[in-house]
């Protein structure tokens, strides 16, 4: 019997593992945006169990929106990426410092 | 005969393995294109969980936009930029125990608090679209396009200004390039073009020499 836990017990796993991505992939821009894919993909897993087990619409909708959020994210981030690659020719976190943040 | 539910648990642990190792496959592999290939296996046996817990119309959703198109989005992205394998990997041990313990902690954590509810086993009940006499989909849609009406268009317009933007950030104008523009064709006026000048009516001069006779040709031969 699947239980509630399976499903949150899941998505905490997957979104751990995005938060080791983000702390190891210190070089590489795409991974860390991959990472966050993985954040958001955690985050809808506990919204579809708990959509489920509370049989309430809301969860799956806000899910659909997550997804429409994400989607558009990822295409402007990879956008920046590919401009910030074009003109300093490296991905490489470390380097990019000009705003000294 | 196995039991249902037995099956649908076994499923489970099947599709969450699964899950968990791509997941680590896509933080730890070399390669940028094996990463995001592990990734889309996180996404697809994803979507196998989310049929498990009969989200249909999402789990559908999840291969189209994730697989189909902002997968490919990135495959296309590592593919074009030239990366340096060995330059990007400098560091991953320095930083592999910090990212260990940080995770760990988060996990416990989280862990403990799901733990304390997970006593009492909440099973999953009756498929709430079922009850309401619908599919998912048509469960999920009569909720957007009537409670979420509003928040659905604004979602739509958040694609735009995603697309807007892409296109506005990537977009190399050329210095040597030649273009027209097709506003300034628009607005052009007759006035710019032809120049009308009023001038008395000319005859053409009259030439000097006398045109030959007609009667000379025939008369050659």
């Amino acid at each position: 019997m699947i239980t509630l836990s399976h499903f949150i017990v899941l998505g905490a796993v997957l979104f751990c593992i995005a938060v080791a991505g983000l702390f190891i992939n210190r070089k590489n821009v795409i991974v860390l945006l991959m990472a966050i894919e993985l954040m958001l993909l955690a985050v809808n897993m506990n919204f579809v169990a708990f959509s489920r087990f509370l049989g309430d619409v809301s969860g799956q909708v806000f899910v659909f929106f997550i997804l429409t959020v994400a989607a558009a994210e990822s295409a402007i981030g990879l956008a920046i990426l590919v401009l910030l690659f074009r003109n300093r020719s490296t991905i490489n976190i470390a380097e990019i410092d000009s705003m000294k943040g | 005969m196995i039991d249902p539910n037995l099956f649908q648990l076994i499923c489970f642990y099947a599709f969450g393995v699964v899950t968990v190792g791509a997941a680590l496959a896509v933080i730890t592999l070399k390669n940028s294109v094996h990463a995001v290939l592990a990734l889309v296996l996180t996404f697809f046996s994803t979507a196998c969980i989310w049929l498990l817990a009969e989200a249909e119309f999402l789990a559908i959703a999840l291969i189209v936009v994730y697989v189909g198109a902002v997968m490919v989005l990135f495959l296309f992205v590592v593919m074009m930029l030239d990366i340096k394998q060995e330059q990007v990997r400098e560091g991953f041990i320095r930083y592999l125990p910090v990212g260990i313990v940080v995770a760990l902690v988060m996990l416990v954590e989280m862990l403990a608090l799901i733990g304390v509810r997970a006593m009492q086993a909440i099973p999953m009940g009756a498929n709430p679209a079922a009850a309401a006499g619908m599919s998912n989909t048509a469960w999920l849609g009569t909720a957007l396009y009537t409670q979420y009406l509003l928040p659905f268009e604004i979602a739509a317009l958040i694609l735009t200004v995603g697309v807007v933007a892409a296109v506005a950030l990537t977009l190399r104008q050329r210095a040597d390039r030649r273009h027209e523009s097709a506003s300034q064709q628009v607005r052009v006026n007759a006035r710019d073009r032809v120049r009308i000048v009023k001038m008395a009516a000319e005859q053409p001069a009259r030439t000097t020499a006398q045109p030959q006779q007609p009667g000379d040709q025939e008369a050659k031969p």
